[in-house]
């Protein structure tokens, strides 16, 4: 089976009186350690499949799943344990704890999720950080770094707990477009060093060539995939 | 833990001047209680021991039906020899009875000759006067500096100081006592006045005193009979439990009619002073109903307001894993290190204030009491009490907003703008 796994997945958003089909009948699968985006214009429904993939979301009609788990059948503190232990996020606007140091915003999810000890916190941490190319950075707070510094931030908390998938919408829109590509090329080393398999959103379509599997969204279906 | 606290502290510094308003309010209000707790109680307990130790004593024991007709002085509601005896086995055997001592209160007329009034007057045996109200001399002038080795011999009398100023009467003066039997028959009696005593607070405040042997001849007692029993226990602030233990002692002890013999009251009852120490009573805690009232509503305000500030960074810490427990414990944290923090403050900042107060000694009078020292304390037990109840508000403000933030939906709070 592969890592994820989507069959006949409907979304729709009851607004008012209104109803939005965010995703339609989408039926796909994506394998370990691929490195995947979902394309499309503005509301063409991929923050809704990133939102299902990463449990933050239930699905209107069919099966999610997640390292062969139906994800979509967890409750409230499954879905927080499942996303603390399998998966990782970057956010668009890099989400990093303003009140943490680099160090500290990277090293929150052991000591928050995961209760590793103080010695494991610091061997993981350092090494991620190395990774990111941020570890000279680690006393600083958010608000003293660049964009691509906290995007790099942000990916190396994604990284930490070891996750088997990296989800990360629209993680470059943010970003110059040198410090989009680069985060990039960063997220697809990592992908490379953790064999983690990371699935982002973008129509930055500098950004798609550096995909090796595009899924192309629109009116919420799945029309192409690359 | 140590992490959770240190997060915490952070996100409070993160608004410095919305947190130190918010605990200069709470400190303010902590100092508040503290220092009118210190200068309220110590005020309260200050005269309550003017008015046990000088004159009224912890409880006192009265033939049934004394108290509710003493504001005439009853001559016929006295406690005989049998009777005392009795009386005096029973609280000897008492492990909590400090000290008793018989009295005999009498109302007689006072000549010095030429004028003659009325005096109220308390029939005494010094010694055991003395070990029963410890402070009864200190209000008493004698014609040496020093208060003599016997207060008061039979043949002498100490007289109020109003009474004395009016008749002219000094120290050393001869005086009449003329007083009516329980049978109606009049005695009179040369007394040397040995001393005059300053007025206090309460029933028993305005009275002179004079030997009880004197008291037993002046009314003709064929045999020696007392009016009160007075007592003084060992621990104060076991007051309720001893007068609950003598009440049902005395109740063994019936009258002829098979009906109670003798009656207690503690000085509460004695004294309408025990409604003023109500009334303080009641303000203190009307004082930490406001300063409870001053935390829930600054820590609930200051915690919604974080927790609407911070909906995406609550969505992050969700997103990525955080149980809705660690998210609620954050914010406890937050609220509780507020209410700590101010809780310090105010404890530090209180405690000085009440060192200040002693330094600048506060004198007051009250009722014919002048020259009255104020000396503000507050117990350890007082201070823990009140911070308790601080850091417990903290909480319970804070479970609202904390509760809030663990229930928040992560594809919600991460697309609030």
């Amino acid at each position: 089976m592969a890592l994820v796994q989507i069959d006949n997945v409907s979304k729709i958003y009851q607004t008012g009186e209104m109803q939005v089909k965010a995703l339609q009948d989408v039926t796909l699968s994506i394998d370990e350690a691929s490195f995947v985006t979902f394309v499309g214009p503005s509301g063409s429904g991929k923050t809704t499949m990133l939102n299902l993939i990463g449990c933050l979301d239930k699905p209107t009609k069919g099966k999610v799943f997640v390292d062969k788990k139906q994800v979509d059948a967890f409750d409230r503190g499954q879905r927080a344990a499942f996303r603390g232990s399998v998966l990782g996020f970057i956010f668009q606007a890099f989400n990093l704890f303003p009140v943490l140091t680099t160090y500290e915003n990277v090293e929150y999810p052991l000591v928050m999720i995961k209760n590793e000890s103080a010695s494991e916190r610091n061997e993981m941490v350092s090494k991620v950080l190395e990774s990111v190319g941020m570890l000279n950075q680690k006393d600083k707070f958010p608000d003293q770094l660049s964009g691509g510094q906290k995007q790099r931030v942000a990916v190396a908390r994604a990284l930490v707990t070891q996750p088997k998938l990296v989800l990360a919408d629209e993680p470059t829109a943010n970003l110059d477009k040198k410090s989009a590509v680069n985060v990039i090329r960063l997220m697809r080393s990592m992908r490379d060093e953790f064999r983690t398999t990371f699935i982002f959103s973008t129509h930055d379509p500098g950004v798609m060539e550096e995909a090796e599997v595009v899924h192309t969204l629109e009116d919420g279906r799945l029309v192409r995939k690359k | 833990m140590i992490r959770i606290f240190k997060i915490a502290l952070r996100n409070l510094m993160r608004y410095k001047r919305r947190t130190l308003l918010t605990s200069l309010l709470i400190t303010l209000g902590l100092l508040m209680v503290i220092l009118f707790s210190g200068l309220a109680g110590s005020f309260k307990e200050m005269m309550i021991g003017q008015i046990t130790d000088s004159n009224l004593a912890h409880m006192q024991i009265h033939k049934k039906g004394y108290v509710s007709s003493m504001d005439t002085s009853p001559l016929n509601l006295t406690i005989n020899q049998k009777g005392c005896k009795t009386l005096e086995k029973m609280l000897t055997e008492n492990p909590d009875v400090e000290a008793y001592a018989p009295r005999i209160k009498l109302s007689a007329m006072l000549s010095n000759f030429t004028e003659t009034t009325n005096v109220r007057l308390n029939a005494i045996d010094p010694d055991k006067e003395i070990k029963v109200c410890p402070d009864v001399s200190e209000r008493m002038k004698f014609s040496g500096s020093e208060v003599p080795d016997i207060l008061l011999r039979p043949g002498e009398i100490i007289i109020p100081e109003k009474l004395a100023a009016g008749l002219k009467i000094k120290i050393g003066g001869s005086v009449v006592l003329v007083a009516n039997n329980k049978d109606g028959s009049v005695n009179g009696l040369n007394f040397t006045v040995a001393g005059i005593i300053e007025s206090i607070l309460g029933p028993q405040g305005k009275e002179g005193y004079m030997h009880i042997k004197d008291a037993q001849s002046l009314l003709r007692m064929e045999k020696p009979e007392v009016i009160e029993i007075a007592l003084r226990i060992k621990k104060f602030d076991k007051l309720g439990d001893v007068y609950t233990d003598l009440v049902s002692a005395l109740a063994e002890f019936k009258n002829k009619k098979g009906k109670p013999a003798f009656e207690i009251h503690t000085w509460e009852k004695l004294s309408p002073f025990s409604n003023i120490a109500k009334m303080i009573d009641i303000m203190t805690v009307s004082m930490k109903i406001i300063m409870i009232a001053i935390v829930l509503i600054s820590i609930l305000n200051v915690m919604m307001m974080s927790v609407y500030e911070r909906v995406r960074e609550i969505g992050t810490m969700s997103a990525i894993g955080t149980a809705p427990g660690r998210i609620m414990g954050l914010f406890l944290a937050e609220g509780l290190s507020l209410g700590l923090i101010s809780t310090l403050a105010g404890n530090i900042i209180g405690i000085l204030g009440i060192y200040i107060l002693n330094i600048y000694k506060i004198r007051y009078s009250f009722g014919r009491m002048d020259n009255l020292l104020l000396s503000p304390t507050i117990s350890f037990s007082e201070l823990v009490w009140v911070s308790a109840t601080v850091l417990l508000v903290s909480i319970f403000a804070t479970l609202q907003p904390a509760y809030k933030a663990s229930r928040m939906e992560p594809v919600d709070a991460l697309g609030h703008v």
